[in-house]
């Protein structure tokens, strides 16, 4: 049980490390997307189906693509790599500050969950006792999370709406 | 609607798709190297030599070694060696032949201008079009043999052009004999002379040549009267 | 593929056919010893899956070059066997031997990785769906998130492969492979939702048992025959031709103006591999839409129960290819702003209304007698009223292109 744990937790791991240490924007994209994946199959293995494959279509399937479009529309080009900054003080704290802050987050994450010493054995959760759970004490979250999408939506529409007078030549 | 013109194509490829089985008009693909699409009689690819009989081609050309087509030729490839001596042509005259005559089918574009520039109808557009040949240079130089032949060929590929030029011939021929007999009777009518044996000897070659142009200018528009 | 559903009374006389993959997995299995045998029952069935739908891919290719043949008034192949029957072999003979060529210049690791991670995704949908009564290779409890989330991932090798040819044709495929994921993707995971909402699960098989059963002994329970039920399968089949980049999406492949964009460079098998992951995915998206929309293995009439339930999912499976043939040889490939805006425009609203249509049809699920008249007519025009707006805005000012100067 423990050896497909140490495996996909150094898959995930490796990969991220990868991924922050390449050059190449678009590696490490594509590292970061096996990291997820990675992620994704330690979900599978605490026995947690339903988060692992939502895991997997939202990270791999739809963020990872956002990211890689992102980096293709950006880069100048794709075989340069930008040249290293010089490290100057200012670079070198705000790092350590972003790495400082990133490391409280996790290690305050990590520190007030308690870990209940010997074997529990996972939940049996459907999908229908999630969805039963969101939509029932979790159900106010659920609405706040839907109404900032939909205002989120909404904004992208009004920002992609083009002004009447300069539609395309030819609509579909 | 939004949607009808979608369906509306969607049946025009299903009405081709259940056509093909049953409907000849929707399944028009000849497939080719067995079955060999009718060619429409205009259609030309290079020229070949017209002789009167298929069991004697060389003997037969109506080609007269004149040379005019060599001469007009546009990319010039044609190639005419002239003979020394003389045969007696279709109409019963004795007329030079062409000993070589070779087109390089590799420059010739069957632009047709042999065809029209000669006077004794010997050269025509031929329809040939499975040309290949391993050789690449040799094979493509076609010499008087591979170029000949027979009328019967032009008939059967070109019915409307060949009983034409047939008939014209026939005309020619007749004129001419009708001649040769006014000339006969009168010289008849003057004294005899020792000159007579070549005409005679002529005579019985073009009686056994002449019913076989006359028969073949005569059955085409028969048959063009049929359908 | 777990024997857990008992076989009802009415199919007891066809239960030797019924059983009889499973009969044969487990005879073979009775060879072997214990340890070994639950390995070797995976392995049966993956060769299974791999000979079933390797097969159904090359005589696929084949199918749809003879029915795009027919459809433009030529035979198709027809050379190779008996109605050219070993013409996938011997386009399979000619992929192997080919040379693999990969540019000097492309991302080798790449470029080699991108058709084996397309495959190898594609493949997965496979495992969820069910084929028969008796026949589900692996029974998951959220088995719809499995099969898209697998889905989704196909694009990223399709990304990988234009990224590492370094080739402008591929580039720009690359582009349009995940431009087209942003637009088709939400449409394809909202038009199946009712389905979830009305079966209340996500596994394959309670879905398709949720449609069985018959109205009248002839008329099915499928979700395809409600008003919600149809609208969430238009929508899906034209998000799924998107997703398998099919025509008229087939925007990253191009071929008139890409070249073949993302497999301007590829060459040989791996080629092939494209060509196979292309196929499978739509089998498997096929598969998925008999699964959630037309009853699954599910027989239309009860008198028709005696014929096995994997060759009713069949014959609905080969329906669906059909039609994505049908329509590769009727469309014409859409621009992709048209796809975006077909996307977000106009099936996005449709399927979130369909949502509301399936909602009404759930809590009106007890109405009977005239009532229920007046269900089938909401729920209608709950459906065709929105299609009919929105069709309206989306082809609005559109008419056939007149040309000023040409005539």
């Amino acid at each position: 049980m423990l050896f497909p744990f140490l495996i996909i937790a150094c898959l995930t791991l490796a990969s991220a490390a990868v991924a922050m240490m390449l050059r190449n924007l678009i590696h490490s994209a594509l590292l970061l997307v096996l990291s997820w994946a990675g992620i994704a199959a330690f979900y599978l293995w605490a026995g947690a189906e339903f988060i692992a494959f939502a895991q997997i279509l939202v990270y791999v399937g739809a963020i990872s693509m956002v990211v890689l479009f992102a980096v293709l529309l950006t880069r100048p080009s794709r075989d340069v790599d930008l040249p290293l900054p010089a490290p100057t003080v200012l670079r070198i704290a705000s790092g350590l500050m972003a790495a400082a802050m990133v490391a409280s987050v996790l290690l305050t994450a990590v520190l007030a969950t308690r870990i209940t010493g010997g074997r529990s054995h996972a939940p049996n959760l459907t999908v229908k006792d999630l969805g039963a759970l969101l939509a029932g004490p979790h159900a106010a979250s659920l609405l706040v999370v839907g109404v900032i999408l939909t205002v989120a939506l909404l904004g992208a529409i009004i920002i992609a709406a083009p002004a009447p007078a300069e539609r395309p030549e030819d609509q579909p | 609607m939004l949607g009808t013109g979608l369906i509306k194509g969607l049946a025009v490829t299903a009405k081709n798709l259940v056509g093909s089985y049953h409907d000849p008009a929707r399944y028009t693909t000849v497939e080719y190297p067995e079955v060999k699409p009718p060619l429409p009689e205009a259609y030309r690819n290079f020229p070949f030599l017209v002789s009167e009989s298929a069991d004697d081609p060389m003997g037969t050309l109506r080609c007269v070694a004149c040379q005019i087509c060599e001469k007009e030729c546009p990319p010039q490839c044609i190639y005419i060696e002239k003979s020394k001596d003389k045969k007696p042509d279709a109409a019963g005259k004795l007329q030079i032949y062409p000993t070589v005559f070779a087109i390089d089918t590799s420059v010739c574009m069957s632009c047709q201008i042999c065809v029209e520039v000669c006077p004794f109808d010997s050269i025509k557009m031929d329809q040939v079009y499975e040309v290949a040949t391993p050789g690449r240079y040799g094979d493509l130089l076609l010499n008087r043999e591979q170029l000949a032949k027979s009328n019967a060929y032009y008939h059967q590929i070109r019915p409307t052009e060949a009983a034409e030029v047939d008939g014209r011939l026939a005309a020619e021929r007749k004129a001419a004999e009708e001649k040769a007999k006014a000339a006969a009777a009168a010289k008849a009518a003057l004294p005899p002379k020792p000159a007579a044996p070549s005409p005679a000897a002529k005579l019985p070659d073009e009686s056994r040549r002449s019913p076989q142009g006359e028969g073949g200018a005569a059955k085409p528009p028969a048959e063009g009267a049929q359908p | 593929m777990s024997a857990a559903l008992p076989l009802s009374a009415a199919s007891g006389a066809n239960a030797l056919l019924e059983r009889l993959p499973v009969v044969l997995r487990d005879g073979l299995l009775g060879y072997l010893p214990e340890s070994l045998r639950w390995i070797v029952s995976g392995l049966i069935t993956i060769a299974a899956l791999l000979a079933v739908f390797g097969l159904l891919f090359a005589y696929l290719t084949l199918a749809e070059r003879k029915l795009l043949g027919r459809i433009q008034n030529r035979p198709g192949p027809n050379r190779t066997g008996w109605f050219g029957l070993l013409q996938p072999f011997a386009d399979a003979v000619k992929a192997l031997t080919k040379e693999d060529i990969v540019p000097r210049e492309a991302d080798a690791v790449l470029h080699y990785l991108a058709p084996v991670v397309l495959v190898a995704l594609s493949l997965m949908g496979f495992a969820v769906l069910p084929f028969g009564r008796l026949l589900v290779p692996v029974e998951l409890d959220s088995a719809v998130l499995y099969f898209f989330a697998a889905g989704a991932a196909t694009e990223l090798a399709v990304f990988m492969a234009g990224w590492a040819s370094r080739n402008k044709y591929s580039l720009l495929a690359a582009m349009r492979a995940l431009a087209q994921l942003i637009s088709y993707e939400l449409p394809l995971l909202l038009s199946f939702v009712p389905v979830i909402m009305l079966a209340g699960t996500l596994s394959t098989t309670e879905i398709v048992t949720a449609q069985g059963g018959w109205t009248l002994g002839f008329l099915p329970h499928w979700h395809v025959l409600t008003p919600w039920g149809f609208a969430g399968f238009v929508i899906f089949m034209i998000a799924a031709l998107a997703e398998s980049n099919r025509s008229p999406f087939d925007l990253p492949e191009a071929e008139s103006e890409l070249i073949a964009g993302h497999l301007t460079e590829y060459s040989g098998f791996k080629y092939a591999l494209f060509f196979m992951a292309e196929y499978f995915g739509m089998c498997a998206l096929s598969g998925m839409a008999v699964t959630l929309f037309l009853g699954g293995w599910q027989a239309p009439c009860a008198f028709l129960e005696f014929i096995p339930s994997y060759a009713w999912f069949g014959a609905k499976l080969l329906a669906l290819l059909f039609g994505f043939i049908w329509i590769r040889a009727t469309l014409p490939r859409l621009r992709m702003d048209q796809l975006t805006r077909l996307a977000w425009k106009f099936l996005v609203p449709l399927a979130l209304i369909n949502l509301g249509t399936a909602a009404f049809w759930f809590l009106t699920a007890g109405w009977s007698g005239p009532l229920q008249l007046v269900r089938w007519a909401v729920a209608v025009a709950l459906v065709v009223v929105p299609f009919l707006l929105l069709g309206r805005r989306l082809t609005a000012g559109v008419a056939p292109r007149t040309y000023r100067y040409a005539t």
